[in-house]
């Protein structure tokens, strides 16, 4: 039985063949619309999530599953004190597989421990969000049709944002890539990050503060949000929240061909207007989010289509 | 009285032992720590502890003797607790081994997660694991949330 807790939990190979079956999937959905048919999925939401919960009850439905579970802490056990060690232990009595968050950072990894079921990590705090980067993966494989000789600039908060922590350390086990990093100086990636980037001979980086200078070498440009709920001072987001608005006239600097990722939700960062640009691939990276979570389920299930 | 201790009239002695083990070289402030996360406490033998003893190296050191085999303790915990620490094994009052410290995998209810955010800090009954993860650098990280040991974010 296997778990998904981090990206790096799953090989290249492994990471290959999961985006292979969502784009099989993707391609033709009927052929996967019953194989988890009598399937229970559990999703274990301690916090509140639009897009990550809808994304994999989705998933679980167009498989043929159906879902239970709870979406906020308030509606579960855990308001009377009950640990993640027996939520997990109780849940792995009704389902076949759970998708948890939890605002506690390594919650999913103390769950996994007792859970007799998958369990996959579906965001907890600020440490890590694996099946955010498994989509981020996706959607820049399925438009560059590669993951390795290109530019990618991350711009934004990059000091609290745990889908860029993510996202560049599932990138350095890739060929020939360079990272652009463009933040105010409050919002720099942590030390140990670079630490990491360093240690890897093959990466390139750079930091920046001007996305106009950025923008004209990169192949795909990761947008962030400045997180409120990360600042103690109101006064230092309220300076930072719009340092950076990607708009049309910027679109202008950048190639043709570079695509433009957000992990949503977003506020100001995007202006509106770049959503026609068709280098917005924002919204089908939230449609390849289902179908690269219904390959996992799939993966962590161990069914094949015509085998169940 | 300064003079006086200068000038050696007092100076504290503590006896040799003849078997057990005595843990040198501790940064001085240090020793009444290791002696608790040892688990020194819960013996019933002779400890003793010297606190700020005089050091050529390090000009003050803390001391702790113990007689008793050393065969039932995890000694890398020094290691990881105070980096200057060695230790002399001592069997009929000579110096039989000072066996190298290393840096542990793994230390379990040693020390503890400062993440506030950490699943840690309210699961009932959860071992506080942390994993050596750059031993050049001594750097250990909390196993489920990956903080580094000092850190407080």
């Amino acid at each position: 039985m296997r778990h998904l807790m981090t990206p790096l939990d799953l090989t290249v190979e492994e990471l290959d063949d999961l985006m292979d079956v969502a784009e099989d999937i993707k391609a033709d959905p009927q052929r996967y619309a019953h194989v988890c048919d009598g399937k229970l999925l559990a999703t274990l939401f301690y916090e509140p999530s639009t897009r990550t919960r809808l994304s994999f009850e989705a998933a679980m439905l167009h498989l043929g599953g159906k879902t239970l579970g709870f979406a906020d802490a308030s509606s579960s056990s855990a308001a009377k004190g009950e640990s993640v060690a027996d939520t997990i232990r109780v849940v792995s009595c009704f389902a076949d597989i759970a998708a948890m968050r939890h605002f506690k950072e390594g919650a999913p990894m103390v769950a996994a421990q007792f859970s007799g079921i998958p369990l996959i990590n579906a965001g907890d705090g600020g440490h890590q969000h694996p099946t955010q980067t498994l989509t981020d993966l996706m959607t820049i494989r399925s438009d560059k049709g590669r993951l390795s000789d290109m530019t990618i600039g991350m711009c934004g908060d990059l000091k609290f944002g745990r889908t860029v922590h993510s996202l560049i350390r599932a990138l350095l086990r890739y060929e020939n890539i360079r990272f652009v990093f463009i933040s105010p100086e409050e919002l720099k990636l942590p030390d140990y990050i670079i630490e990491e980037i360093r240690s890897n001979d093959k990466v390139e980086y750079k930091e920046l503060t001007k996305l106009e200078q950025a923008l004209p070498e990169l192949d795909v440009l990761y947008m962030t949000r400045v997180q409120r709920e990360r600042f103690f001072n109101e006064e230092d987001y309220v300076r930072l929240k719009d340092f950076y608005i990607l708009d049309a006239n910027k679109m202008e600097l950048a190639s043709d061909d570079m695509i433009v990722l957000h992990p949503l939700p977003r506020v100001n960062e995007i202006s509106v207007e770049v959503d026609k640009d068709k280098r917005a691939r924002y919204f089908e990276q939230v449609r390849n989010g289902m179908y690269i979570r219904m390959a996992l389920i799939l993966m962590l299930l161990d069914i094949k289509p015509g085998k169940q | 009285m300064s003079d006086l201790i200068n000038n050696g009239k007092y100076k504290l002695n503590v006896g040799k032992i003849d078997e057990g083990f005595v843990i040198d070289h501790i940064t001085p402030g240090k020793g009444l720590k290791l002696y608790h996360d040892m688990g020194l406490d819960k013996l019933d033998c002779s400890v003793a502890i010297i606190q700020n003893a005089f050091s050529r190296k390090m000009g003050k050191k803390d001391i702790i003797k113990v007689e008793t085999s050393i065969d039932n303790f995890n000694l890398d915990i020094i290691r990881l607790l105070d980096h200057t620490a060695t230790i002399d094994v001592i069997k009929d009052g000579q110096i039989i081994d000072k066996p190298e410290l290393l840096l542990p995998k793994e230390v379990k209810n040693i020390i503890k997660c400062r993440n506030p955010r950490c699943i840690s800090s309210i699961e009932q009954g959860l071992d506080q694991i942390f994993v050596l993860t750059d031993s050049k650098n001594a750097i250990y990280r909390c196993k489920y949330c990956e903080t580094e040991y000092g850190d407080t974010k």
